[in-house]
């Protein structure tokens, strides 16, 4: 399992001294142009998707076959009311239903995590690194060789298409219990666990009061990535629910996708859906971009 | 320094002024490292280790049909040695499932690295412009579900709405169907590439601002150009965290799923059973065959770890030899 470990990194140590660089040949300074120019091609890649959901939206059904593709239309109020009306609202019942799996799902998944991270990182007990070991194993697990037993399982308990066949099995988070480990090894002072110790505090009273809130920035990565991950997830949800009124809102596209691939008219409907369902993540990702630690992905943490 | 932290807090008899007992300390700290992993030691056994159990005892039975197959008594669960096995492995559109996929992820993993790479190594020259915006807009695709990335290319891929269609037809050229045969390789490679480079960009620049600076000096010193430096000094440097994406990008690779299903309703191209797990998907859920499914669950699960295990030691065998040299 070592060779999953990455290396330790520190922030770089210092940059290099502008004045050298300025007094380079113009030769150079044009080569520069590179990678800005490399970077906007890749940049514009990327969002190529986006800008054409974005404005296909706002067509009506007989604008999107008519009209040159990156030319507004006129229908993006008509389109929402359709979809709102589309099944008595099912569509917004998707949105709250990602909303709960994701947003709870995550939360309980940052517990569980921290709480076994700091744990793996504080305490020296037999077994430490086999637990850790076999955790992580189930980073490594195909998630089909997974989700067919659990909906067999699932279903014996009288379990399927429910919130919780979709909620349960996304807690355990080996990557998130991985990197709350490391959080906590480099973020928690071991003095501070000790002088917790010594005022006659219980174990789990030194956890919450006085490690968690030091590892708060560790798991606000950790309940992003999971965040990400179960809101993105449509595997699980495809194989445990047949109802569509718990469908988050991957499968519940999926359906609508399914049911107007045959019918253009529907077309308007799959690709306003697909709009609305990518603003709130792109927002989410845009507001949180700011506090996200993505040093963390590569085992790199700031003190 | 993690090691030097775990020491010191294990070190109770460090404490002698504590005023509760000091062994009751002890006693405490020796069976709360088990209660706080109870949770996801109960998860793990519930929702990995029993299903993967469940997995394995089912790919060893199957169901013995007697009579007419009427009746309570007539359908029994009987062991069935390796024969889930040998079916699955002798089933041809297994194979052919299989290789599709290989197909997809020797184009898939090195053109998604290779830009991720490219990427990662412009954003950390010197003197490039517009880094912040470019980065998060390379990430950005991360944030969207792999069911709307599919499908938002999948309309981009239709000649009724493609932007693509349309400027090859202003221009009197002839429409392919990327939907079909070989370019349907290259449209879910596009996915797939597009979803996954920024990620994996970001864990390769990140191991890239990790380098001191100080190890560029030298070679500037030397008058070794930009190119040089990314070639000879970058790359060799970010080695690990390539390894370590690669073999997460084999991993999603075979695991392959959403985008073709998500096509699917699109195209006649792509059956139901594409990929290795779509077909898993049909044996258990179409067809019934939970036992024949399992096998092959289990099957794909092994080849994976296989592949990815395969990879990392070829890595190491690799590198060992450069470092022996």
């Amino acid at each position: 399992m070592s060779s999953l470990a990455v290396p330790q990194a520190e922030p770089r140590a210092g940059s290099t001294p502008g004045t050298a660089q300025d007094r380079r040949p113009p030769l150079r300074r044009r080569i520069a142009l590179v990678p800005t120019v490399t970077l906007l091609l890749g940049a514009l890649y990327c969002l190529l998707p986006v800008a054409w959901v974005v404005i296909a939206a706002t067509k009506s059904g007989r604008e999107l076959f008519s009209t040159f593709t990156f030319l507004p239309g006129t229908g993006f109020a008509d389109n929402v009311r359709d979809l709102t009306a589309y099944r008595d609202g099912v569509y917004w019942q998707w949105m709250a239903n990602s909303a709960l799996y994701a947003g709870l799902g995550a939360l309980l998944s940052t517990c569980v995590s921290a709480v076994s991270g700091y744990a793996l990182a504080t305490y020296r007990f037999r077994g430490r690194e086999t637990i850790f070991n076999v955790l992580l194993a189930g980073v490594l697990m195909p998630p089909v060789i997974l989700a067919v037993p659990q909906y067999l399982l699932l279903a014996q308990a009288d379990l399927t298409d429910s919130y919780l066949s979709v909620l349960l099995p996304q807690i355990l988070f080996p990557y998130g219990v991985y990197l709350a480990r490391i959080y906590a090894a480099a973020a928690v002072p071991a003095d501070v666990v000790e002088a917790g110790r010594m005022d006659g505090a219980s174990e789990w009273r030194i956890f919450t009061r006085i490690a968690l809130p030091m590892m708060i920035p560790g798991m606000v990565t950790v309940f992003l990535f999971q965040f990400v991950a179960i809101w993105n997830n449509f595997l699980l949800p495809y194989i445990m629910l047949s109802d569509d009124e718990k469908f988050p809102i991957t499968l519940g596209l999926f359906t609508l996708l399914e049911q107007g691939a045959n019918t253009p008219a529907l077309y308007t409907l799959v690709i306003t859906g697909a709009f609305l369902a990518v603003l709130p993540l792109v927002a989410l990702f845009l507001v949180i971009q700011r506090f996200w630690s993505l040093d963390l992905l590569s085992g790199a943490v700031k003190s | 320094m993690k090691s030097t932290a775990r020491r010191q807090s294990y070190g109770v008899k460090g404490a002698p002024y504590a005023h509760p007992s000091p062994t009751t300390t002890l006693e405490r700290a020796r069976s709360a490292p088990y209660f706080f992993l109870l949770p996801a030691t109960l998860l793990f056994a519930l929702f990995f280790a029993l299903p993967i159990g469940y997995a394995l005892w089912l790919s060893f039975r199957k169901v013995k049909v007697s009579g007419l197959g009427l009746g309570s008594g007539a359908r029994r669960e009987v062991w069935a040695g390796l024969e889930n096995y040998t079916d699955a492995l002798s089933d041809s559109e297994l194979l052919h499932g299989a290789l599709r996929v290989l197909g997809y992820g020797c184009i898939v993993v090195p053109v998604m690295l290779g830009l991720a790479l490219l990427f990662a190594l412009m954003l950390d020259s010197e003197k490039v412009r517009l880094a912040p915006v470019t980065r998060l807009a390379i990430f950005l695709p991360y944030a969207i579900p792999g069911v709307v990335a599919a499908l938002l290319w999948g309309f981009l891929y239709l000649p009724d709405v493609s932007p693509f269609s349309y400027v090859l037809d202003q221009l009197g050229m002839p429409q392919p169907d990327l939907l079909d045969g070989g370019p349907l390789y290259l449209a879910l490679s596009n996915i797939a590439v597009w979803g996954g480079t920024g990620f994996n960009m970001i864990v390769i620049y990140t191991s890239l601002r990790a380098i001191p600076a100080e190890v560029y000096e030298a070679a500037k010193l030397d008058g070794a150009t930009p190119t040089q430096i990314a070639l000879r000094i970058k790359i060799p440097m970010v080695a690990p965290s390539l390894v370590l994406t690669c073999f997460f990008s084999i991993i999603a690779t075979l695991q392959m799923f959403n985008e073709p299903t998500t096509l699917k309703p699109l195209t006649n191209s792509v059956s139901t059973t594409w990929s290795p797990l779509m077909k898993v998907y049909r044996d258990a859920f179409g067809e019934g065959d939970i036992h024949g499914a399992a096998a092959q669950a289990v099957i794909i699960a092994f080849a994976t770890l296989l592949l990815s295990f395969g990879f990392l030691r070829a890595v190491n065998r690799r590198q060992k030899q450069e470092a022996a040299r």
